[in-house]
């Protein structure tokens, strides 16, 4: 039975928010196919030839920069990687400066990750080129909260209600709020845990039930995923130090005796091993973690994939 | 032979003395001369200017703007300032001393005096602290003496509790108010927007309530044990305007101010991540902004002030992070107070003009807001029911920091009287 | 029947017929060589690649390696996506090296679906050769391509469509010419 699918309309990815619940699994459906070219001995489709793609990294990354340039590579574009360590206006360059040497350019989709909430809009706005946001501040993190709902499906074929925990900085998480809106909207019913202090303010109005006690939390819990302790994004005192943060809210196998016999385990990465996670859980069973960094790929192919094509229409 | 002008069939409105219903005003020179029925035929070389429909007021007040001389004159001068200020109906207008340099001695509050134009008055408030460092008290004597209306050091709080209560008890001598910022800075920290929902949905940092609600309450104590007289610059918390309502139900002589904006508009608006909406204090949840407004109906709060904050185009274009906050108002606040408070019922005409007019000039002791025989000619004649596109590429200001463009209000200044003169006459800046 | 349907070219009975043929054809050409193999072009060409295999193992018990391409990605005109399903992957259970493929696909007509699945074809490996079986040929190719099976012989013009219906994905096997419905 063929099924004509509305297609992809967007000129920009920015964020899951904004997503309807088919547009979601359209990608998704997407990045299954593209995960069967990765098996193939070429691994390669002409699809994207002569299309430019370029990472505008404000924010060092390896991890997704490189995801990001590797999927474009498999399309067969023509890829090109800027990244400044620095802020934009501590270089003396505007971002609305870098906005017109990219329109110079002629690119056709700029992958951007700023320390700033917001900067992808404030380029998608003043670009033609479609604008994939590569997480901006605490934000979103659209690719990566769809990698890890296509490895989450990949586990459990039917998403709703499925009980998914997120633990740690959820306050300064861009990670965790993709996750929490591609979650809900595809009916899992999501669980939020951390100090008080790194749970923003009326989080609970997301969907999310509110924990501050792990324990409790892991008894009924699916699957748990892990956030990264955002150290170079802290202010002080949102944690006492890292030890007491490691042995209240730290995953480690004990904690695990208290979840589910089939938990699984996710984590954005990078990991920091011993603190947020140890290293015999995210190297153990439980653990979907490099599942995650292979359908990174997959996602990204889809996503660049569907913004090329189709009848982009201006956000 | 002075000039005069004779303007008839007009709605004129004094809320000092409660009279509102037709009448004619003859002005001469820089004084109005009369006020009532008036024969045309009866008055010789008067220029007539018709005014039906009309309503004739003290010109506004605004107690809180920022001019950018010296120092930021890309963005604002006192010039552009004042006929941005005529263009909105204002007669006069307090600047604030947070330029480059900072009016914090008597020379520079001189300047401003020096550099005033004929659009609009212009009346220095000078700096609580010197550099407006927080540290050390400024010569308030020669601040006074030069012409200082109030002290401030706005765009920061007076941090310093003990510099605070100083100021309060000093500035006794010369009857000057204090006016604070009211943000206690270690929880203002590197925020952005209010704290709240949409904070959460946006990953930027909140500023809570209690970082204005804090400073308040230590204010109004400080007000309490000292007897001086506190202002309370741009309210934006719920709470703050119920420990104001508390205070002032004790009798202490302190006054409080609010934006048109902060009446207008909540932190929704940065939902798109518009620069111009990111001001401080920040625009606050619903509930806030009904108490900010039921606040204003009950004299709570006294005075409603624009916080005029011009910024440059390269400055606000810019990430939402790195932006500076601030508005302007100066040419928008008549149009937003008629159109979201008094057309809808929601605050009486009187209040909102006693609260832009007459009450500023209470507190800061300036001769204005008020509509008299033998009073200064300063007026403002409003046409309540003009609608209109804010265009920001229209303004006298030279900034366009504004998240209104493009709305559309009703009620607009026709014409700007200054000192008897028209600053602004037919919506147009007088050219001489 | 649809409105704007012009003309029926095959009935179900003739498309079985002809089918069978094409079968018969192919088992021919190929002196029953075992290194043969059929890949289908998605959608409905992969239906076709089905029965034909069905038909071989029916007359000469040879079980032939059956596989399905997906040509979305291939394509020389990114902005046809927009009016397609869902990109769906290739299945290919065999290794094409050394293969004689008979490519397979209800309607040949501008030719460029066939040389996106030869080159996707190539990305897998070196076949022997690539043939071509179609049920229709509707004329104006655009590129040197040609079939080497074919069904009917359909001349059309620019403004019409060929629309062939399976029992699989449209409830009966038909195949019809159409005027082109304008969008």
């Amino acid at each position: 039975m063929s099924e004509l699918v509305r297609p992809w309309q967007r000129k920009d990815l920015l964020g899951l928010e904004d997503l309807r619940v088919e547009e979601i699994r359209l990608i998704l459906d997407t990045a299954e196919t593209m995960k069967e070219i990765l098996q193939r001995p070429i691994r390669k489709v002409p699809i994207l030839r002569g299309k430019t793609v370029v990472n505008l990294f404000f924010e060092p990354s390896t991890r997704t920069s490189a995801s990001f340039e590797l999927a474009a590579k498999r399309l067969s574009a023509d890829t090109l990687n800027l990244s400044a360590k620095t802020s934009s206006v501590q270089k003396g360059e505007t971002l609305l400066d870098t906005v017109k040497n990219l329109e110079a350019m002629k690119l056709d989709v700029l992958i951007m990750r700023s320390p700033s909430s917001g900067a992808p809009h404030f380029l998608a706005k003043r670009l033609a080129a479609g604008v994939i946001n590569a997480g901006d501040g605490s934000h979103e993190h659209p690719t990566q909260g769809l990698l890890d709902l296509l490895t989450l499906r990949e586990r459990f074929s039917n998403m709703a209600g499925i009980r998914v925990l997120i633990v740690g900085d959820v306050a300064h998480s861009r990670v965790a709020r993709s996750g929490i809106w591609g979650l809900t909207k595809l009916g899992a019913r999501v669980s939020v845990c951390g100090p008080p202090t790194l749970l923003p303010l009326e989080v609970e109005r997301l969907g999310v039930q509110v924990y501050t006690d792990l324990d409790k939390a892991l008894r009924e819990t699916q699957v748990v995923y892990v956030l990264r302790l955002q150290m170079e994004r802290q202010a002080r005192n949102l944690i006492p130090s890292l030890r007491e943060y490691a042995r209240l809210f730290g995953i480690n196998r004990e904690r695990l005796k208290r979840a589910k016999r089939d938990v699984i385990i996710m984590h954005p990465g990078p990991i920091n091993r011993g603190i947020e996670l140890d290293p015999d859980v995210a190297d153990g069973p439980w653990s979907v973690i490099l599942e995650q960094v292979t359908n990174g790929v997959a996602v990204r192919m889809a996503v660049l994939y569907l913004l090329c094509g189709g009848e982009a229409v201006s956000a | 032979m002075p000039e005069r002008f004779l303007l008839t069939g007009g709605r004129v409105i004094d809320p000092e003395s409660g009279r509102d219903g037709e009448a004619d005003l003859l002005i001469q020179g820089n004084r109005i001369i009369k006020v009532g029925n008036i024969r045309k035929t009866l008055v010789k070389s008067a220029q007539i200017v018709k005014a039906k429909g009309l309503l004739i007021a003290p010109g506004l007040v605004d107690m809180h703007t920022h001019l950018r001389e010296p120092g930021r004159e890309d963005e604002e001068t006192i010039q552009s300032g004042s006929r941005a200020a005529a263009r909105g109906g204002f007669t006069a207008v307090c600047c604030m001393p947070n330029t480059e340099p900072p009016l914090d001695d008597q020379a520079k509050i001189r300047l401003i005096y020096e550099r005033g134009t004929p659009y609009a008055r212009v009346f220095p408030i000078g700096a609580v602290s010197k550099g407006r460092e927080g540290q050390e008290l400024t010569e308030v004597g020669d601040l006074f003496r030069a012409g200082a209306v109030a002290l401030s050091d706005d765009g920061s709080p007076v941090a310093n509790a003990e510099l605070m209560r100083r100021a309060l008890e000093y500035t006794r001598l010369f009857g000057l108010p204090v006016v604070d910022h009211c943000e206690e800075p270690t929880l203002f920290a590197d925020g952005v927007m209010n704290e709240g929902f949409v904070s959460t949905r946006l990953g930027l940092r909140g500023i809570p309530n209690a970082s204005e609600e804090v400073l308040v309450s230590r204010d109004l104590h400080l007000a309490a044990l000292t007897g001086g007289r506190l202002h309370l610059a741009h309210l934006s918390a719920g709470g703050s305007v119920s420990l104001l309502r508390d205070a002032k139900r004790q009798g202490l002589p302190v006054t409080g101010e609010v934006t048109p904006h902060h009446l207008t508009l909540t932190d929704e608006a940065l939902l798109s991540f518009d620069t111009n909406a990111k001001v401080n204090p920040p625009l606050r949840a619903q509930g806030d902004l009904e108490a900010l407004r039921a606040g204003l109906a009950d004299d709570t709060i006294d005075v409603i002030a624009t916080d005029h904050a011009p910024h440059s185009v390269v400055e606000k274009e810019a990430e939402f992070d790195l932006a500076p906050f601030g508005m302007v108002g100066l040419e928008t606040a008549l149009g937003l107070v008629l159109t979201e408070l008094v057309h809808p019922g929601r605050l009486g005409l009187i209040p909102a003009l006693r609260a832009m007019s007459l009450n500023p000039c209470r507190i800061l002791k300036l001769p204005f807001g008020r509509l008299m025989e033998g009073g200064p000619a300063d007026l403002v004649c409003i046409d309540l029911n003009k609608t209109w596109l804010v265009n920001p590429d229209q303004f006298a200001s030279k900034s366009r920091n504004t998240p209104f463009a493009g709305r559309r209000l009703k009620g607009k200044a026709v014409h700007t009287l200054v000192d008897g003169s028209f600053a602004l006459r037919d919506s147009r800046l007088d050219g001489s | 029947m649809p409105s704007d349907e012009k003309a029926q070219v095959m009935d179900a009975r003739t498309l079985d017929r002809v089918l069978s043929r094409i079968a018969h054809e192919i088992l021919e050409h190929s002196k029953g060589c075992p290194d043969l193999a059929l890949i289908g072009i998605r959608t409905r060409g992969a239906y076709l690649a089905e029965r034909l295999a069905k038909k071989i193992r029916g007359v000469e018990s040879l079980a032939l390696p059956v596989g399905v391409l997906d040509i979305t990605l291939y394509r020389d005109d990114l902005s046809s996506v927009a009016h397609q399903p869902v990109v769906k992957p290739t299945q290919l259970p065999f290794d094409v090296q050394g293969k004689i493929i008979v490519l397979v696909d209800d309607v040949l007509f501008t030719g460029r679906t066939v040389r996106a699945a030869i080159d996707a074809i190539l990305d897998f490996g070196r076949p022997r050769a690539i043939q071509l079986a179609v049920l229709v040929d509707r004329g104006h190719r655009e590129l040197p391509i040609r079939a080497d099976y074919v069904g009917k012989v359909v001349p059309t013009t620019q403004g019409e469509e060929v629309r062939v219906r399976l029992s699989e994905t449209d409830g009966m096997d038909q195949v019809s010419i159409e005027d082109l419905k304008s969008k």
